[in-house]
């Protein structure tokens, strides 16, 4: 279990985390969700006792990181991609940090067979791809075989094969009892991994809420539909309640009725229609409108130039 | 590549010794990073290479082009262990990169979250650093001597390991490159990036003496005697000036010097974030 309740860092002046308090819990995957620059890498390294809170406290199993006698025993992480020396073998890797820990030689190599490295394990790592470099990570992270494990992106630069290798892997982690916490910028990863889902922006906590519940709360569905006589099925559509708004390819979104009862207004007042197509909101969309407020760097829309960036 | 099945990946039942991590976990691990990488193999070879090559080239001249006249003042034990002074260089090299590769690559990320008491990583790191220093350092320095007597054949005088002073020497030569290896440590610890901590350690050991003679020669004696590569000079001279430090206590302000980087590097390691 993690526990951190009002974590704050600040670089300088600028706050990068703040009054941060969340739990994370056993046997279940927890994702760590918030656009890029949100402050999770910062609360990941604040958890491993690498960066120190400027105020607030986090514990892992009840401890601060720094006094667990056994480190690699009790937490696994995967913070960086390839943070590990170029000029080192994977394998080599792994064992100084096993020997630091009284971890044995035939484990090291156990867990490169378990990402699937055995047979690179002799190569200098600088060598390695992104991917290859992320399941070293992820090899280095099982050594203890730990109860808490923390992955930074770990699917960053993974093939849609490892990713799913990871997805199954994070909930295995879980299943077997383990507090998993895993970051990510990709709501649709997290709808697909985790079962709670801690979400932050400009290092504020947002929700901290079950996945389902985030995603029965963002799916809102709509319907598009298509005719050749769209104004005259808006006002009708408007007139029994729906909330009606005209795409610019000429289609209309509707919220409220179904297709069904779209369908047969359509019918009741002759229009005929060219498209009836249930929607539902993509998660990117739900993730953005919740975190919308708290983006940090919003960019200038490629297609209007001259539009200055929001700055809030 | 195909991966493995996500199911537990099932290690032994932890069986762990009582109490916490411990530093004899930390010195194997300092010992496998630092015999894993091909830089430290490369800058100890350089080290035995140019250490003992430049002693033993220096000798070679030194018997070809004998005339007599060189008799008085001719110094056979420090002839032979004139590459202790380039070997110096890459030791210190050594030094600087045990640590700053690390900051460099990320690992000290992996380092410090195996061992999250810091200054404990760093000594265990100073410990095995600074003993395959010596070792290789000696080895340098007695190959040196004996190769290099072994060509100052007569008309030219040599040295022998007994001759008065010839073992505080070329023992003391040994100790000279450890203690500049640690000394390059302490300050890499405190720099963190390698060009500045590179940078940092050659303008000591090269520069400073430079800039210290351009004082006024009352105040720059009192100085150059403190300096890293005056203490180096007294070691290795037989007959240093009274301007000098004796050898052991150049050896023993060298030895604090670096104690003094590394306990500033401890305590910036502590407040520093990782």
């Amino acid at each position: 279990m993690i526990v951190a309740s009002g974590l704050t860092k600040h670089y300088g002046r600028k706050l990068a985390v703040d009054q941060l308090s969340f739990t994370v819990r056993a046997g279940v995957v927890t994702g760590f969700l918030g656009p890029n620059g949100a402050g999770k890498s910062t609360t990941m390294r604040m958890i491993m006792g690498l960066d120190a809170p400027s105020a607030g406290d986090v514990t892992v199993n009840g401890r601060h990181y720094h006094d667990l006698p056994w480190p690699l025993h009790e937490v696994g992480a995967l913070l960086e991609a390839k943070a590990i020396h170029p000029g080192r073998s994977a394998r080599a890797h792994l064992q100084m940090l096993a020997e630091a820990n009284h971890i044995s030689r035939r484990r090291v190599d156990e867990v490169l067979d378990v990402v699937g490295l055995s047979s690179v394990a002799g190569q200098r790592a600088g060598k390695f791809s992104l991917g290859m470099g992320q399941r070293l990570g992820i090899a280095a992270t099982l050594l203890g075989d730990p109860e808490v494990l923390l992955f930074d992106e770990p699917v960053n630069g993974l093939d849609p094969d490892g990713i799913r290798w990871v997805r199954n892997f994070l909930k295995g982690l879980a299943r077997e009892g383990r507090t998993v916490f895993v970051s990510s910028h990709l709501m649709s990863e997290m709808a697909l991994t985790a079962d709670e889902v801690v979400i932050i922006g400009r290092g504020r906590l947002i929700a901290q809420i079950p996945i389902d519940t985030l995603l029965a709360q963002s799916s809102q569905r709509y319907v598009r539909v298509r005719s050749p006589e769209i104004g005259k099925l808006k006002v009708a559509l408007d007139h029994m309640g729906a909330v009606t708004v005209p795409e610019e390819d000429g289609s209309l979104s509707v919220r409220g009725p179904d297709e069904v009862a779209i369908g047969e207004l359509a019918a009741s007042i002759s229009v005929v229609l060219h498209e009836l197509a249930p929607q539902s909101a993509s998660l990117e969309d739900a993730f953005m409108e919740l975190t919308e407020a708290s983006v940090e760097y919003h960019g200038v829309p490629a297609t209007h130039p001259a539009r200055p960036a929001v700055t809030p | 590549m195909t991966l493995s099945t996500g199911s537990r990946p099932v290690g032994p039942a932890k069986a762990l010794p009582p109490g916490r991590y411990k530093m004899s976990g930390l010195l194997r691990s300092e010992w496998t990073k630092l015999r894993t990488l091909r830089s430290t193999m490369w800058t100890l070879g350089l080290t035995v290479f140019l250490g003992i090559g430049i002693s033993v080239l220096a000798c070679a001249e030194t018997r070809a082009h004998w005339s007599t006249t060189q008799v008085s003042g001719f110094d056979p034990t420090s002839t032979s262990l004139i590459g202790v002074f380039f070997g110096q260089l890459t030791i210190g090299v050594l030094g600087v990169l045990a640590i700053s590769g690390e900051y460099g690559s990320g690992t000290i990320r992996a380092t410090f979250s195996a061992a999250p008491r810091r200054p404990l990583a760093l000594l265990a790191k100073a410990a095995v650093f600074g003993l395959v220093a010596l070792l290789v350092a000696e080895v340098v320095a007695f190959l040196s001597f004996f190769l290099g007597q072994a060509l100052l054949t007569a008309p030219a005088i040599h040295a022998t390991i007994g001759s008065p002073g010839a073992l505080r020497a070329v023992g003391g030569s040994g100790v000279y490159l450890c203690l500049i290896g640690l000394f390059a440590l302490g300050i890499a610890t405190i720099v963190r990036h390698t060009a500045g901590s590179i940078s940092a350690f050659l303008g000591i050991l090269l520069v400073g003496p430079i800039i210290i003679r351009a004082l006024p020669p009352s105040l720059s004696n009192e100085i150059e005697k403190f300096m890293p590569d005056h203490i180096g000079a007294a070691v290795v001279t037989l007959h240093m000036g009274s301007e000098s430090l004796a050898p052991w206590i150049g050896l023993a302000v060298l030895c604090g010097y670096a104690v003094a980087l590394l306990v500033i590097g401890a305590v910036l390691l502590v407040r520093r974030d990782a």
